[in-house]
């Protein structure tokens, strides 16, 4: 079958969302403190809903092979899309990490009958994913988890505790990296499963954030059966995978199998939301305020650029596949930056508002969750590893725990060797 | 730069690249710091000769560029002289020769022609001194007498003026904006030289007492060039910023290989925790530059003047501006003493950023610049 060139995908496309798809403005994701269970849900629906409106229409996985329920086009299609829905809602709960890492994932390394079972229902919003990866032991550190697999005849028993899923308490699947070998080095002892989330033996508790937000998740595995079938990839070659697992993670919101307008913010707020913060707080014509919407757009704007520098360099082979890093790190900084300017441009709104003030009211909570952007999906400093070894090839950290059993490995001041 | 050159696009970025090496080494930037010029004529005219000359230019006046998008294409140029600090009126000498190509008929035809052939340059006469320095801010009076058009007022910096074999100048009438192409030994043209970090880059005040011209020397309408203006401002941007990315580009790579060679306490610097995390950032500063801009240029190539290539140009001289001043002042950091010498050739980069993060408005003044059109458009939303 030919390929839809651009232009006609874009006049469908097009044709789809204004018919079908509600105008927004821009949208601007972030970690709200003032969303009630009800509406959070409701969100989480409208998602799955207009998911599948995108599937029905041929608009859903863009990138993903045919034979999965994708439309087996090009990330120059999607790029097409995400310029089309700008303005538009699109199902924000179901882009990372469901496409991306989970989707890449199984793409990658699932088995034909993982792929014929997952993909076709995560494209028409009826399966959510989580990543079960972060532990509460350590975040950065992921390849040494705790959560341990145990074999139990034709399957395996799950034990541990995952965190930082965000939405695990409405999310239906999760790809969850566990401990297979305690008696190998760190990176040698790991392998992946897939599961369902909702299940007697995991316990969901919800972690309230500082800003009062609760769609942090923390899972609680208390020997949780899981098939042999449920496996990706090898046992013990659970490090093979999860270098591409953090790989697609780092890709995230750039990664071709994700839908994202490209007028969309996610985690800050942009130049039009700053403008909207200044006039609310009467200080749109304040000459250092103007400066500040200005740095805050051209912030968002450098950012857009450079997705799409990163997105094009690693789809032509013409920037290393690890340079996603470079743009996170950039995001971190960009985010961090833009968080303040919001806040200074609330003035003393920003520490004390009433229900009077508006957008002007979340200024002070954004700004103490100012740092989200810069640790979630990977601190700045582990960015900050990436880049300057994997990209610049400087020489990688010395690490203590390479050749030693990974149950030898000091996890404590107290644990002497 | 563009991650994807046509081959066309690869040719003559390789020519002037292998051209700007084998001519302008920094031995001879040295060379060129007591020159009262810069640059040479016979040097000029073979970059003319290599394409530099003609890419603005519409293929009717003898120009033409290589891949249909000319300011693309010479963005690569500026790119490659940025990268070697190269001397030469590239970015104010282009943005005259556009605008004559564009917005004059055949008036000026033999001027353009001697332009395209780099037997002539001219400059532009656009900004102003205190208090009228601020972007956009033109105090210049033009005003009509007769068959006549009479200049008073004081442009700088104005570049390569003391070459120029014509002026370009911005001025105000009663009503509105106007550009007239004045020959540089008009009298009353009085042109004096200024001083610079950049080495080879020459700026002058250029002062206008009673200079009279034909009105044939106008360059678009009396009184309605506020449109042509803005996009040669907007031209001027897109080329400054391609250069400043190759001059921040030109740096971070000298510095990479330093920290490699270099050892301390038994460990080359790019060992260090604390110096690889500062090259993240400047990596990801970088190539946020070259983003912006590469996006800048396509945008003003496709619509110059449009409010979209205003702000792009604008995001890209402010980010551009001052990511540029960090990463090239870090690479002076992580060199140590030796890259605050003469000696090292590190601070030709970080003067050829200097000087154009200071032209055409600074990255403060485009952050409001920036500020203005967001407002604009969200009250026509």
């Amino acid at each position: 079958m030919a390929t839809e060139d651009l232009e006609a995908f874009r006049r469908r496309a097009r044709t789809f969302v204004r018919a079908n798809l509600r105008p927004v403005g821009s949208a601007v994701m972030t970690v709200r403190s003032r969303v009630s269970d009800e509406e959070e849900l409701a969100a989480v629906a409208r998602d799955r809903e207009v998911q599948r409106m995108l599937f029905d229409a041929g608009l859903a996985g863009v990138c993903v092979p045919r034979e999965y329920g994708g439309q087996g086009l090009t990330p120059a299609h999607q790029r097409v899309l995400n310029e089309e829905l700008a303005g538009f809602e699109f199902p924000s709960r179901i882009q990372v990490p469901t496409f991306a890492p989970c989707a890449a994932v199984l793409l990658e390394f699932g088995t034909e009958e993982q792929k014929q079972r997952h993909i076709p229902p995560m494209l028409r919003g009826e399966e959510i994913w989580m990543q079960f990866l972060s532990e509460p032991s350590g975040g950065s550190d992921v390849a040494g988890a705790l959560t341990s697999a145990v074999r139990d005849g034709d399957g395996w028993l799950l034990s541990g505790s995952k965190v930082w899923t965000t939405g695990a308490w409405w999310s239906d699947w999760a790809l969850c990296l566990a401990r297979t070998d305690w008696d190998v080095a760190k990176h040698a002892g790991l392998t992946v499963f897939i599961l369902p989330i909702h299940q007697p033996s995991i316990d969901v508790h919800r972690i309230e954030m500082l800003n009062g937000n609760r769609e942090f998740c923390q899972e609680f595995l208390n020997e949780v059966r899981v098939p042999d079938g449920d496996r990706v990839g090898g046992v013990n070659d659970g490090w093979t995978v999860g270098t591409r697992w953090m790989f697609h993670e780092r890709m995230s919101y750039n990664s071709p199998l994700v839908t994202f307008p490209t007028d969309a913010v996610h985690g800050v707020a942009g130049g039009a939301s700053t403008l909207e913060l200044a006039r609310a707080a009467g200080r749109a014509d304040d000459p250092r305020v103007r400066e500040l919407i200005g740095e805050a757009r051209a912030l968002e704007v450098v950012w857009r650029e450079l997705q799409h520098r990163v997105g094009v360099g690693i789809a032509t082979g013409a920037m290393s596949s690890q340079a996603s890093a470079v743009a996170r790190v950039f995001h971190c900084g960009a985010s961090m930056r833009q968080t303040t300017i919001a806040f200074d441009v609330a003035g003393a709104a920003g520490g004390a508002w009433t229900d009077d003030d508006g957008p002007l009211a979340r200024a002070g909570t954004d700004f103490l969750m100012r740092q989200v952007a810069c640790i979630g999906g990977g601190t700045t400093e582990m960015a900050r590893n990436v880049v300057s070894e994997r990209v610049l090839g400087m020489p990688r950290e010395r690490t203590l725990d390479k050749d030693v059993a990974f149950r030898d490995v000091p996890r404590s001041p107290s644990a002497k060797r | 730069m563009l991650l994807q050159l046509t081959s066309d696009q690869e040719l003559l970025r390789e020519t002037t690249a292998r051209f700007l090496d084998e001519t302008v080494p920094p031995a001879e930037l040295r060379r060129l710091r007591d020159d009262p010029v810069g640059f040479g004529d016979a040097w000029w005219k073979r970059g003319a000769e290599l394409g530099w000359t003609s890419l603005l230019v519409s293929e009717d006046d003898g120009g033409g560029s290589i891949s249909g998008r000319g300011l693309v294409d010479l963005s690569l140029i500026a790119y490659e002289f940025g990268r070697r600090a190269a001397p030469g009126p590239l970015v104010a000498s282009s943005v005259v020769a556009a605008a004559l190509s564009s917005a004059s008929g055949a008036r000026h035809t033999p001027v353009l022609a001697r332009l395209l052939s780099g037997d002539a340059i001219a400059t532009w006469c656009f900004a102003e001194p205190r208090p009228n320095d601020r972007l956009g801010a033109i105090a210049l009076e033009i005003r009509r007498d007769g068959g006549d058009l009479v200049l008073s007022g004081v442009k700088r910096p104005v570049e390569a003026a003391v070459r120029a074999s014509h002026l370009l100048v911005t001025g105000r009438t009663a009503d509105g904006l106007a550009q007239v192409l004045v020959p540089a030994d008009t009298p009353g043209v009085t042109i004096a030289p200024m001083q610079s970090v950049d080495l080879t880059r020459r700026f002058h005040v250029v002062t206008f007492d009673r200079v009279r011209v034909p009105v044939s020397a106008l360059v678009g309408e009396l009184g309605s060039a506020d449109a042509q203006v803005e996009r040669q401002l907007q031209q001027a941007l897109v080329l400054l910023a391609a250069e400043s990315v190759g001059a921040m580009q030109r740096g971070f790579d000298m510095t990479v290989d330093w920290a490699f060679d270099r050892y301390s306490f038994g460990r080359p610097l790019a060992s260090y925790q604390a110096i690889k995390h500062r090259f993240a950032d400047l990596k990801a500063w970088l190539e946020a530059s070259h983003a912006i801009a590469d996006a800048a240029a396509a945008a003003v190539d496709a619509g110059a003047g449009s409010d979209e290539a205003a702000e792009l140009a604008s995001v890209a001289k402010a980010y551009v501006g001052d990511a540029g001043a960090e990463v090239l002042h870090d690479c002076v950091q992580i060199h140590g003493g030796i890259g605050v010498t003469f000696e090292h050739d590190l601070h030709f980069f970080l003067r050829r950023l200097t000087v154009d993060r200071a032209l055409c408005g600074t990255p403060a003044e485009h952050r409001v610049r920036i500020a203005g059109l967001l407002e604009r458009r969200a009250e026509a939303a």
